[in-house]
């Protein structure tokens, strides 16, 4: 993907005289801006309009949405595949646990205390897991979730093995609970997309785009490579960290061989291959299509998995760019974090 | 003496660790790609096997002859059919395929063999062993798998190094453009380390199928152990995985004569431990192979 240069507008538009105007939104992102904000409004009013039945699947996909956002910051900005990201969601998740029900912190305040704790060891983890690159970047990370994984499995306050029961939401009725635990999910997932948005319109998403489309260039001209990786991978960190105390709440039980299992990374690269990597609408759109599919095959029991598995490897390598890419050509942004030269 | 019996073991559990991780190392060696889906193709090759067992009643290694061969042609196949073309598209595709492969393998392995544990039935062998002293005694299937691990990464070496195969293999990963006008087929040279790889992990997964038990959902801590052999003894060197998987398997071992509970757990810490203090392994090498 070509990514022009930041150039201020009079640099060339209005000294020479040449009419070029450079701007970051167009028609189509403007229209799309409004109708996804609509759509958030309408979502904050879900719990007058739909079944507590339907909230709860709703939380699932606004789950989703927000762990395929966080992977593909990781990947499609950060070049960095990473198969360890379920252990922020098992901290996120057992962060929710200990901190509401044992420290006695209000629940909404522990999951985003949670997630955090997920950016502080994630920026702690980083020093270790930076030294292995590509593939083996992938691995370590993998590593890591597994220490997580076996080191809670020693810890019996938090009920070792078998995992240990969410109490902290019981103090509201369920109805109440419902409500509150699906707009939290509402607010992480909306906070986590802007948050990539913003992130990928500064300084440091910049930089990102350049290190994508040439590291040895942009290195040359600058760009802090290893802190722009850095601060990527402590917000993915912290919001596979909301994620996971999202899922927690959602389920009110935290087990370590699910929560801490690896299909949440193999969900969240679903997610964003489906969708298309390296775009924000993208993860969205994938989230959906991956929520439906698993509505759709659930029932097929191991086969429901070898088909996602043959799809993902089928799209990684004839449609790389995945569905956003297939109907947009790349033409429409809702997103826009680049530039546009227009004459 | 536990802990003198858990050293002598874990020294030969080595063996097998470098064993994995020999085809690891070879297609990140040969064209920088990580293949996510080798343990589940370790776990393949073990099912392989316990099917050749049951349908012919052979002893599990002579189903070896089968199981290799078979496997060197899937990996040629998967080479040529989707990992060149993953290559072609950007770094990031190999690792997502090889990804997507390890949960269509794990879950076609599920569907047709459940998630039960299944064992290879390895007879006498299971059982002999060889009296080294007084109180330490060594089995002799450990004593193999450890002679077959260091077979291969010595004729892994000698084929790297000493044969026209392997120089236009080291040519191709040093350059492949150049390669290419030197009248090397690169996908075809590609195919052919994969096909390699796969070959070791074949053999390296029947001898885990003879050690333990296994199910389908082995795959994933048998990559990690194969990775952390290779990152131990440092990225490239051959004999460095060797001395990787010696530590390993030291590790582990001693460990989990410590507690059950912190064999493998102490295996990633020393890993991590290595990762801190020395990154580039015990035996770094300036150009990988």
């Amino acid at each position: 993907m070509n990514v022009p240069a930041p150039v201020r507008a009079d640099m060339y538009g209005a000294r020479s005289g040449t009419p070029v105007r450079v701007r970051r939104g167009t028609a189509a992102s403007y229209v799309g801006g409004v109708a996804l904000a609509a759509v958030v409004v309408a979502l904050g009013f879900g719990p007058y309009l739909v079944s507590r039945g339907a909230q709860v699947q709703l939380v699932l996909l606004f789950t989703y949405v927000l762990m395929g956002t966080m992977w593909n910051l990781l990947a499609g900005y950060g070049g960095m595949v990473s198969v360890g990201q379920q252990a922020f969601i098992g901290i996120g998740g057992y962060g929710l646990v200990y901190l509401a029900d044992i420290v006695g912190v209000s629940p909404f305040v522990a999951v985003p205390l949670a997630a955090l704790v997920c950016g502080g060891l994630a920026w702690l983890a980083s020093f270790l897991v930076f030294r292995l690159v590509g593939g083996y970047f992938a691995i370590g990370t993998w590593v890591v979730a597994e220490v997580v994984r076996l080191l809670t499995i020693q810890v019996d306050t938090v009920g070792a093995g078998s995992g240990i029961s969410l109490r902290a939401w019981s103090v509201y009725t369920p109805v109440y609970r419902i409500a509150y635990v699906y707009w939290l999910s509402l607010v992480a997932m909306v906070v986590a997309v802007l948050a990539v948005y913003l992130l990928m319109r500064s300084r440091v998403g910049l930089g990102l785009t350049a290190v994508r489309d040439e590291p040895t260039a942009a290195s040359s001209l600058g760009v802090q490579v290893t802190r722009a990786k850095r601060i990527v991978f402590v917000v993915a960190a912290i919001g596979c960290g909301l994620a996971g105390g999202v899922i927690a709440s959602n389920t009110l039980r935290v087990q370590p061989d699910s929560i801490f299992s690896v299909s949440y990374s193999a969900i969240m690269i679903f997610i964003v291959v489906i969708g298309g990597i390296g775009t924000i609408e993208g993860p969205i759109l994938g989230a959906v299509v991956f929520y439906v599919l698993e509505q759709q095959l659930a029932d097929l029991g191991a086969w429901y998995l070898i088909i996602l598995g043959a799809v993902a490897i089928l799209f990684t390598v004839t449609l790389p760019r995945g569905l956003w890419g297939l109907v947009t050509r790349g033409r429409l942004r809702l997103f826009p974090v680049g530039y546009e030269l227009r004459r | 003496m536990t802990y003198v019996n858990a050293v002598v073991q874990g020294v030969l559990l080595g063996g097998l660790y470098a064993l994995l991780a020999s085809g690891l190392s070879l297609m990140f060696g040969v064209m920088r790609l990580v293949n996510l889906a080798h343990g589940a193709l370790a776990v393949l090759a073990a099912y392989g096997a316990y099917e050749v067992v049951r349908v012919a009643g052979w002893h599990p290694l002579l189903a070896l002859a089968v199981v290799v061969p078979a496997m060197a042609a899937l990996g040629y196949a998967l080479q040529r059919l989707v990992l060149n073309r993953a290559l072609e598209i950007g770094p990031l595709s190999p690792l997502l395929a090889t990804f997507g492969l390890a949960i269509v393998v794990e879950s076609l392995l599920l569907e047709r063999f459940s998630a039960d544990t299944r064992a290879l039935d390895i007879g006498a062998l299971g059982t002999a062993s060889v009296r080294l002293s007084e109180r330490v005694s060594v089995g002799l299937l450990p004593l193999l798998t450890f002679a077959v691990g260091v077979t291969a990464v010595a004729g892994l070496q000698w084929y790297l190094f000493r044969t026209r195969g392997g120089r236009t293999m080291r040519a191709t990963s040093e350059d492949h453009e150049a390669a290419q006008l030197m009248g090397v087929d690169d996908r075809h040279v590609y195919a052919v380390a994969t096909a390699t790889a796969l070959a070791l992990v074949a053999v390296a997964g029947v001898f885990l199928g003879m050690r333990t038990t296994f199910a389908p959902t082995a795959g994933a801590a048998t990559l990690l152990f194969a990775f952390e052999a290779v990152v131990i003894g440092g990225l490239g060197s051959l004999w460095g995985t060797l001395a990787g998987g010696m530590v390993l398997g030291v590790a582990q071992l001693v460990g989990a004569a410590v507690s059950p509970g912190y064999g493998i757990l102490t295996g990633h810490v020393v890993f991590l431990l290595v990762l801190a203090f020395r990154p580039r392994g015990l035996m770094p090498r300036a150009v990988t192979a």
